[in-house]
């Protein structure tokens, strides 16, 4: 596409008072310079933004002896596709990929039934010291995680769940989400009109008929939203994978990669594909849940 | 026999006694059933809480009043506040104190510049600026472990990149500084190599997030004012530094408060760059100090400690922020 047509495009899609001021200024030659001067400032920031990623992806194709060469390589000429053959089996990345997997799908599930339920209470029922213990909720957001992990241990040891997925599970459904979302689901809830409350108990509906057929589908968006931070956050995790447990069997995707570089100190390249195995899957969700992932990242700091 | 109906239409003041305890005791136990089914509800949320966060944060208080046997076996010690003033005053723990505060902020202030810089530039009315989006927010995918094995190689001296490169903490030995660092006072503030690798990979694996959080502001901002500050004659430059800017203040407030609890949360990174929060315990980061305390020197009484300063620092932290700088933010629209 030449210049010319991205520059006109531009204008056409710079909208109602911006095309007329544009088209004011001077200079046909000037604007579409400008352009191009955008589209070569974006792309710059886009290579350095991506550099490490493409980097990675490359160094996983060559040969260790390639990596440690003073003259970095930039193109694979003969990707050695066997590292990733390598890093699947020998780095049991199959192993932690499901690890975290099922640790990452529990604690998402788990946060937001138990954030709904409570959400829901605080939005829609009355009981004595509502208030209270609304507060004492919010409250949770200020205690990070880290700092209960030295009580967290030694109960999880007490009650046999070290080395265990409930070990693993269990206590990080009291991390971030829990809070933020119980707060989040309540603020949701509060928005659903009241007519249809009352048009609901005139239906003879319950609280709990009300909640899973019309106020639960009703925030879905906001479901959605703390279901994308919900799982990034607990996909991340890697204190507590790292404290609870030993065996190599339990070990989720994140703690597994410390284990691969270990591991293969001498094949570079093993680690570098494990790296981008270990990558793939949140790309390819991300792609898919690009609108919610805003939506949920964003929750709580833009208003609107 | 009466239906629950028929017995409230009966009800009238006066009525002999018989019939009134029915509805009274209905309508007592409507509010009752709200109220259990109320309590049933948030049980599930307060068992976790409760279990998993504050009462491990009330034990902090009490382990922290115990010193830890330097063998395992022998019975705890009260040494009551006595732990509190040896770890709260303690090199090791001032030292780890400012690795905290000075890796937070060079990595707090930066990230969200970048990301300011990424969103603004992608807020342009370009064709195919939807790729440049998913570009700039592409490492939202990366994890800790992801980052900083990207980095660990690339920034290795054996391997990586930089390879050749002076890697030595060269502002150190400058013979002309700009700022006299031997004062001991910016000389403890200066951030050695290690951290600085660290806090690049952090801004690195941030840097998506910081994007998706800014573009949403921007986007919240309406584009009638843009425009009205456009016609009014103003340049780029200070349409930036005078709409934009006070209207994304409320976005990067919330990216500050959150950033900094982040920032002070820090520990794969660290865990998987450095040599045990070294070099020289140059990135000791508290979150780092209390795992090496609790795993490697199984001192629970001391890491109580150092987790109650932990909560203590971003407690004062966020009030900080709150008090000082939410009151540059402007929330009108």
């Amino acid at each position: 596409m030449s210049a010319d047509t991205i520059a006109l495009r531009g204008t056409e899609l710079s909208g109602k008072a911006g095309t007329d001021v544009e088209a004011a200024r001077p200079g046909k030659r000037g604007r579409r310079i400008r352009i191009v001067a955008r589209y070569l400032l974006l792309t710059v920031l886009a290579v350095i933004v991506l550099f490490p990623i493409y980097i990675t992806i490359v160094n996983s194709l060559l040969l260790p002896s390639q990596i440690a060469s003073t003259s970095p390589t930039f193109f694979p000429t003969s990707p050695q596709w066997h590292t990733y053959a390598d890093a699947w089996s020998d780095g049991h990345l199959a192993r932690y990929l499901a690890n975290s997997a099922v640790v990452t799908i529990f604690v998402t599930v788990g946060q937001l039934a138990i954030a709904t339920c409570a959400g829901y209470a605080f939005a829609f029922l009355q009981f004595p010291f509502r208030r209270t213990l609304f507060i004492v909720f919010l409250t949770t957001l200020m205690i990070p995680f880290e700092i209960t992990i030295i009580t967290n241990l030694s109960t999880v040891n007490t009650i046999g769940w070290y080395d265990t997925y409930q070990g693993l599970i269990v206590p990080l459904l009291a991390t971030g989400a829990l809070g933020f979302g119980a707060f989040l689901m309540r603020q949701a809830f509060l928005q659903v009109p009241k007519d249809l409350q009352d048009a609901a108990k005139l239906d003879g509906y319950g609280h709990l008929r009300f909640m899973t057929r019309v106020a639960v589908p009703l925030v879905r968006p906001t479901l959605a939203a703390l279901s994308v931070f919900s799982f990034l956050a607990a996909w991340n995790q890697y204190l507590w994978p790292l404290l609870v447990t030993k065996d190599d069997r339990l070990r989720t995707v994140q703690i597994g990669l410390k284990q691969l570089r270990a591991t293969n100190l001498d094949q570079v390249n093993v680690t570098f594909a494990g790296t981008v195995i270990a990558f793939i899957p949140l790309v390819i969700l991300l792609l898919i849940f690009q609108k919610q992932l805003v939506r949920g990242l964003t929750a709580g700091a833009v208003k609107g | 026999m009466t239906t629950p109906v028929d017995a409230t239409v009966d009800l009238r003041p006066g009525d002999p006694a018989p019939v009134a305890p029915s509805p009274r005791r209905r309508r007592f136990s409507r509010a009752a059933r709200e109220a259990g089914l109320a309590y049933a509800l948030i049980v599930p949320a307060f068992l976790v809480f409760g279990v998993f966060v504050f009462y491990p944060f009330v034990r902090n208080f009490y382990l922290g009043f115990f010193s830890t046997p330097p063998f395992p076996g022998q019975p705890k010690n009260f040494v009551g506040i006595d732990q509190y003033s040896d770890v709260l005053t303690s090199n090791d723990f001032l030292d780890s104190l400012k690795v905290t505060v000075t890796f937070a902020i060079i990595t707090v202030p930066v990230g969200i510049a970048l990301g300011i810089l990424l969103a603004v530039l992608a807020h342009q009315k370009l064709q195919g600026i939807g790729i440049y989006r998913t570009f700039f927010s592409s490492t939202v995918a990366t994890s800790v472990a992801v980052a900083s094995v990207i980095f660990g190689t690339l920034l290795s001296p054996q391997v990586g990149l930089l390879q050749g490169i002076q890697t030595e903490p060269s502002i150190l030995q400058n013979p002309n500084p700009i700022i006299d660092i031997n004062l001991p006072v910016i000389r403890s503030f200066i951030p050695s190599v290690a951290l600085v690798a660290v806090a690049v990979t952090t801004i690195w694996q941030n840097l998506g997030l910081s994007f998706i959080l800014m573009s949403a502001g921007l986007q919240a901002v309406p584009d009638d004012v843009q425009e009205a500050a456009e016609i009014d004659g103003a340049g780029p430059w200070s349409r930036f530094w005078h709409v934009t800017l006070p209207l994304l203040s409320p976005t990067i407030f919330f990216a500050v408060v959150v950033g900094s609890i982040f920032a002070f949360q820090t520990f794969g990174q660290i865990d998987l760059l450095t040599p045990r929060g070294g070099p020289l315990k140059t990135t000791n980061v508290l979150t780092y100090f209390i795992y090496d305390t609790l795993q490697f020197s199984k001192n629970d009484g001391k890491a109580a400690v150092l987790a109650i300063a932990l909560f203590g620092v971003t407690l004062i932290l966020t009030l900080v922020q709150f008090r000082f700088l939410e009151r540059r933010v402007s929330y009108e629209r």
